[in-house]
């Protein structure tokens, strides 16, 4: 394995355990300066269409996001479980790389049931940030777009 | 049996729960309000610019294709074939000449009319249809179709009044006030709630839900109960028109809206464009929502624009089908402002997340208590009657009111 690989598949790895902790502040801080988040369905990125389920074009509007996330939603109680698979190197140069990485994510309620919540493809672009990367581009692709009941905690 | 003594008052204040649960309802609902004389957002002309194109849509749980002919005439038919009941266009839009079953070939036009089937004639003279079967007997079921302002309707009853009329004046209105200005389509939100569509229904006629399980609309000051505005409705009640204006003409909404930070208590976005509204027309209604019966939304909030079709899936379970619209002359930047306050609406938007969950506990909890009833009585019991205040549940009554004659249940006095 590539020092690449292995750096983007230990990023991967933080990402999902963050989220399903709810850290969402360390969460952030997986992301660079200047950056954009956007969940769309994968129906309307086969037909063109620019809308996203969540659209943050800047770092702002990410954390936002979170803010309102935590101060002003309310949502189905529950527990996130993210299954992230082999991310795959799509694109490498000297300020980063592209990747692409197949996702789940599961949902267990309040008594304990669990349902496949979402899955697809993560196409990242990850800045150089010493040994490490820095998400500097995210863009979740949801297969699943039928959202059920709601999506509030981050993909 | 469902009869008119299942309502304990005559003026829909209280709705038993088995409304939202009862299998017979569905079925009744099925045949009276779906296929019933009642019009339904089917999509938009927009959609389907091209000879040729169709897409798929529903009139409740029904399947349905809108196509434009070659003569670019839109046409409206159920999607199940007449054979053997297979669905028989599988792609949700396209490009075609004909729509093809693959079970058994049968082969349908542009307008639905069948066209062709295999082994009309038998195999080597042996088998074959008889003489008196004739292919106009056996076309798909024909949706009528009307449209205002490029918006598409679709009715599957014979019996339904004119769209025009259907509408009433307040809607048209509000259709117009959105849609005579050309749309184009941004994408698409679809989401499943694990509840009754009706409950869907009663959510958008009730304006005071928003600024109470929506933070978001309180916190960041985009809707404050004190807010000026109302909710009109059809002489039936069966439709309702809510809106809000930007200006209460207090120094709170100036704030909120438009300069600098917008805050509360403290508490601020970083990314102040998601809640500023940028005047789309000469008035300074900021939210506007159109809710059509039984099934149809169309959605103002800021700059957000959206159609919203309700697609029931059984009495517990229905899927918002959200369409997210700009207009044609947006500029950029405008179209750009359009796609970030798409973060408003939808199953993740900051003001409407919280109905999916409230529509699922309310199913949940409601299950065990079908002969419980709910309580609507906020701005008066009674009549039902237009309010020129917003704190009120007077619609969601309109909209049971109807609900009740087309189920041929009214109860005995009841309000109209």
């Amino acid at each position: 394995m590539s020092a690449d690989l292995i750096a983007a598949c230990d990023l991967l790895a933080r990402y999902g355990a963050l989220v399903d902790s709810a850290q969402y502040d360390e969460w952030l801080d997986l992301f660079s300066k200047r950056c954009s988040y956007y969940v769309k369905p994968r129906e309307n990125h086969e037909l063109g269409l620019p809308a996203g389920l969540i659209y943050c074009d800047s770092r702002a509007m990410l954390e936002d996001r979170i803010l309102a996330l935590r101060i002003a939603s309310k949502y189905n109680p529950h527990n996130d479980r993210h299954i992230i698979g082999l991310p795959r190197i799509i694109a490498n140069g000297p300020e980063g790389i592209s990747i692409e990485a197949p996702f789940a994510v599961y949902q267990t309620e309040l008594e304990g049931d669990t349902r496949l919540f979402a899955t697809g493809l993560y196409c990242d672009r990850l800045e150089r940030s010493g040994e490490t990367f820095k998400i500097s581009e995210k863009l979740v692709r949801v297969d699943s777009f039928a959202i059920q009941t709601l999506l509030a905690t981050p993909l | 049996m469902l009869d008119s003594s299942v309502w304990p008052t005559n003026d829909y204040s209280r709705v038993p729960y088995r409304f939202y649960h009862d299998p017979s309802i569905y079925e009744l609902e099925r045949e009276r309000v779906f296929k019933g004389p009642s019009w339904t957002l089917i999509g938009l002309e927009v959609e389907i610019p091209n000879p040729g194109d169709f897409r798929a849509s529903y009139i409740g749980d029904e399947p349905i294709i809108i196509h434009r002919d070659e003569h670019g005439k839109i046409h409206g038919f159920v999607n199940r074939c007449a054979h053997r009941g297979a669905i028989v266009r599988r792609e949700l839009q396209g490009n075609a000449k004909d729509h093809v079953c693959i079970y058994h070939q049968w082969c349908y036009g542009q307008d639905g009319g069948l066209v062709g089937v295999p082994f009309r004639r038998g195999l080597k003279g042996k088998g074959g249809y008889g003489k008196d079967f004739d292919t106009k007997n056996h076309g798909l079921r024909k949706v009528r179709i009307d449209s205002i302002d490029g918006v598409l309707f679709g009715t599957l009853s014979d019996k339904a009044e004119p769209l025009n009329e259907y509408l009433g004046e307040a809607m048209l209105g509000f259709m117009s006030r959105v849609f005579r200005r050309p749309v184009e389509v941004l994408g698409y939100h679809r989401q499943r709630i694990r509840g009754n569509w009706k409950g869907f229904a009663e959510n958008t006629r009730d304006n005071y839900h928003a600024s109470l399980l929506h933070d978001f609309f309180r916190t960041f000051g985009l809707d404050r109960p004190t807010q000026v505005g109302g909710a009109t409705m059809d002489k039936r009640h069966r439709h309702c028109v809510t809106w809000g204006r930007m200006e209460s003409g207090n120094d709170a909404a100036k704030e909120a809206y438009g300069k600098e930070q917008v805050a509360s208590a403290g508490i601020q976005l970083q990314e102040n464009s998601m809640v500023k509204y940028i005047p789309d027309r000469n008035d300074d209604i900021s939210i506007a929502i159109g809710s059509l019966f039984p099934s149809s939304f169309f959605i103002q909030i800021s700059n957000s624009l959206a159609t919203r079709q309700i697609r029931p899936r059984g009495p517990g379970e229905f899927e918002v089908f959200q369409t997210l619209l700009g207009y044609q002359d947006d500029t950029p930047e405008m179209r750009q402002h359009r796609l970030r306050q798409a973060n408003l609406v939808g199953p993740a938007g900051f003001v409407s997340m919280e109905d999916g969950e409230a529509i699922e506990i309310v199913q949940r909890a409601t299950k065990p208590a079908p002969n419980d009833a709910q309580v609507l009585e906020l701005g008066g019991k009674g009549a039902i009657q237009d309010c020129d205040f917003r704190i009120n549940d007077v619609p969601v009554r309109g909209f049971w009111s109807y609900y009740a004659e087309l189920l041929g249940i009214e109860p005995p006095d009841g309000v109209r």
